[in-house]
């Protein structure tokens, strides 16, 4: 512990600057310790675990040009006449707002760039979240330890979603404050508190003067204040938890196989990061996103076809579009639940999802830590129940963009608002039902595969004269990962009367319990994976199958 | 006088007196009555509607009725006006014979601008309607863009978007896209309103708001046009931009991670 160097300058040389650094920098942090527990941190490799990494990275992208544009952003709505350089606008008027944007868009060096930046990142970063979200589902690593960890990623996409929305509608042109109507129409259809909420919200009659102000902070502080706290917490974790990891030799419910965060994965992670900043700068650079010069500013008494919001909120438009205008009128009362079902079917559809892990452990009954993930087709019901939801929201997404699908596919715009009324209902349950039976097929396929090995496709002639197919066998390490998967049985609830012939008291959710369990994992509901005796017994040497 | 007061009882007589009665007048009449519609002179323009009416008996007539008074096919054209001829036909909507769909379509100009005209002079004959504008009045100099954009986003941009790209309309009908329209023929459907379009005609929208939108059209949506922000994507709003996001963003990114993900640090070299 001497400081002073002249002492033993004869016995050890002066260590490196490097090393002198991280000295001192240790002694103040004590960084040593938590890089020495971190460092060696095994990630394991696949690329749909780096989904989670696209949406950390894009959501960065978006907050260093998201801190660029609030420089030179103003979250007024007082009206000015614009005099910038885009000849087609000069002399309207416009809320300040969008003379900013306008200014970003025309006269700030690399503004339009950023702004463009900004707005693509936003939209991959959902786009990001969505697909995560759903290799997450259909692979199952939703389970024990994750639930919670699974709800902060929900919580994120959500979260993200309103973000975008508020965004959005800061520009005040033309398109986002149509888009800021349609959410007052929303909060004006719910019964009693509609007119309140509204007359809060936007601080008087819509639009008034308030919401540009009001949706600023909550887009660049309130929201993705709780965004990054939840993201933290969604990568701590992650840590803590260990990543999950797909089946396969070496590879158990106890161990990650993979290579060390560093140095491997820090440069990986620190790589990938800029490929993924190149690629989204590289699209902002090709293809326009929101051009408001071209859309306007907002009039309340404009509006425009082709009026959608971006698309993680298209399904609520789908929603809107294809509900047929019902209303009730009572006491000189009006309940428009032509707007008041889909603002209610909005938040359940999402709900449905999230809550999924709850009801699937609920039925298996497993309260065991998984860390070896599924593969989709081992776990029917849910990749069907997934594939069901998939189908309902993309019908949406579809209606939400009913007049687009009209003039491209030069259809009938009332016929499509049909078909997507009718498929809403219909198309999951179809989707359900052939999703678990393509699953079910491949369960078999795979049975055959590690029971008679992999089609050769050498055809063969017996000296008897019968043509037989060569069937190559696998490999041990092909064997275990097809049957490395661990398969439930049927919850069992007994029989209905005890040993005295007595009645047993069954609660509905215990016979409910059973009838799911059954539904998953029943006879029909899953194929047995082949067991080492009916290996054993095939390739016993009785030659070809 | 008593030749003809004596032969006033012959049986002749009143045949006499009806033939001059009945020369007297045709003769007044003849000396007063309005002249030129009874005339039959060599004008230009009375060529053109002679040329015009023959053109129309082969092209329009089986749907319009021989004399443009309509039939269960097709609307009367008494009225329409040269505008609405030179831009229907313009255009190539009509005849409209071999479309099939909701709404008529513009295709293929079938007839020379001379044929149109003497097309549009014959229905213009058939009754008063709106003329075709002069060069004058349609081109965009001089016109006030900003106060174009104003009206087109007030009149037209519920059904032909922001900047004219089209859009839906009921049962397969459309409002079409604008881009390569003649600023004569965007006259000419504003004065006319052809088929689902509402009219504007000078009392609604003046024809110096019309040359204003004129003018923010040929600014915002001609080949001339330069999107500041690269590619338009149609310039349809958020579906196409999420449709490219989904495809080309995040289509890359999955292809560049899954090209990461295979270049793995190997333990040892093989």
């Amino acid at each position: 512990m001497s400081t002073n160097p002249s002492n033993e300058s004869g016995a050890r040389r002066e260590p490196p600057a490097g090393e002198r650094v991280a000295d001192w920098a240790d002694g103040r942090l004590g960084i040593y310790s938590l890089a020495k527990a971190n460092m060696r941190k095994i990630f394991p490799d696949h690329w749909s675990f780096m989904l989670g990494e696209v949406c950390m990275y894009s959501f960065i992208i978006i907050i260093l040009t998201g801190v660029y544009l609030t420089l030179f952003f103003h979250p007024s709505m007082n009206e000015v006449v614009y005099d910038g350089s885009y000849v087609p606008l000069q002399g309207q008027l416009m809320s300040e707002a969008f003379n900013s944007t306008m200014h970003i868009s025309f006269e700030v060096r690399g503004g339009l760039l950023i702004r463009q930046i900004h707005h693509w990142a936003a939209l991959i970063f959902l786009a990001g979240m969505f697909v995560h979200m759903m290799r997450v589902f259909f692979t199952g690593a939703f389970r024990k330890p994750r639930e919670v960890n699974w709800l902060f990623g929900f919580l994120l996409f959500v979260l993200g979603m309103f973000t975008g929305f508020t965004g959005y509608s800061l520009p005040d042109d033309l398109l986002s404050g149509t888009g800021v109507r349609f959410m007052e129409g929303a909060i004006l259809s719910v019964p009693i508190v509609g007119t309140y909420i509204s007359m809060f919200l936007y601080g008087g009659e819509f639009p008034g003067h308030d919401f540009v102000a009001r949706f600023y902070s909550i887009h660049i502080l309130l929201l993705p204040g709780i965004m990054l706290g939840l993201m933290v917490a969604h990568l701590i974790l992650v840590f803590y938890h260990k990543h999950t990891q797909f089946a396969g030799p070496g590879k158990t419910n106890n161990n990650v196989v993979g290579m060390p965060l560093l140095p491997v994965y820090m440069a990986k992670a620190g790589g990938f990061f800029f490929l993924v900043f190149g690629v989204i700068a590289a699209i902002a650079a090709i293809a326009s996103i929101n051009p408001i010069w071209g859309i306007g500013p907002y009039r309340a008494d404009q509006v425009s076809t082709g009026a959608q919001p971006d698309w993680y909120m298209g399904f609520a438009e789908g929603l809107i579009r294809v509900m047929p205008g019902w209303e009730i009128n009572l006491w000189g009362h009006t309940l428009v639940l032509g707007v008041f079902i889909p603002l209610v079917i909005f938040p359940l559809v999402l709900a449905a999802i999230a809550v999924y892990p709850f009801i699937e452990s609920w039925v298996t009954g497993d309260k065991r830590e998984h860390h070896i993930l599924d593969r989709p087709r081992n776990a029917p019901t849910r990749t069907a129940f997934g594939v069901a939801w998939l189908t309902a929201y993309l019908v949406m997404l579809v209606g939400g963009g009913n007049d687009l699908w009209a003039t491209h596919f030069h259809l009938s715009i009332n016929a499509i608002t049909w078909f997507v009324r009718i498929t809403f209902f219909v198309g999951p349950v179809l989707a359900f039902i052939i999703t678990k039976r393509i699953c079910l097929g491949l369960q078999r396929r795979d049975r055959d595969k590690v029971l008679h090995g992999r089609e050769s496709g050498i055809i063969k002639r017996l000296p008897h004269g019968e043509f037989i197919e060569v069937h190559e066998p696998l490999s041990q390490e092909q064997l275990h990962t097809l049957t490395a998967h661990e398969q439930y049985q049927p919850a069992e609830i007994g029989p209905l009367v005890d040993e005295n012939g007595v009645e047993r008291k069954l609660k509905g959710s215990q016979k409910l319990r059973a009838k799911l369990s059954t539904a998953y994992f029943g006879e029909e509901n899953q194929i047995p994976k082949p067991t080492a005796e009916e290996y054993k017994e095939i390739t016993s040497g009785h030659g070809h199958h | 006088m008593k030749k003809l007061s004596a032969r006033r009882r012959h049986p002749l007589a009143a045949v006499v007196v009806l033939l001059l009665a009945l020369a007297a007048t045709g003769g007044l009449y003849a000396a007063f009555a309005p002249a030129s519609k009874a005339q039959a002179d060599e004008t230009a323009q009375s060529l053109a509607i002679e040329e015009g009416k023959k053109l129309y008996q082969v092209g329009c007539a089986s749907c319009h009725g021989t004399g443009g008074q309509g039939s269960s096919d097709g609307p009367s054209l008494v009225g329409v006006g040269a505008a609405a001829v030179d831009f229907q036909v313009g255009t190539g909507r009509m005849p409209a014979a071999t479309s099939q769909g909701a709404q008529v379509p513009r295709k293929k100009t079938i007839y020379t601008q001379a044929e149109i005209d003497q097309l549009a002079a014959f229905v213009a004959s058939l009754g008063a309607g709106p003329a075709v504008p002069t060069t004058n009045e349609y081109s965009p100099e001089g016109a006030d863009l900003g106060r174009g954009g104003e009206l087109f986003r007030q009149n037209c941009a519920q059904c032909h978007n922001f900047t004219g790209k089209g859009g839906a309309l009921t049962h397969g009908k459309f409002a079409p896209t604008l881009e390569g329209v003649s600023p004569k023929h965007l006259y000419e459907a504003m004065q006319t309103g052809p088929q689902n379009m509402p009219s504007f005609p000078d009392t609604t929208l003046s024809s110096e708001n019309k040359k204003d939108i004129i003018a923010y059209l040929d600014a915002v949506n001609s080949d001339e046009t330069k999107n500041p922000g690269g590619l338009e994507l149609g310039g349809l709003g958020p579906v196409s931009e999420g449709l490219f996001a989904w495809i080309f963003g995040l289509g890359a990114l999955i292809a560049v991670a899954v090209w990461v993900a295979a270049r793995t640090a190997k333990a040892k070299k093989s």
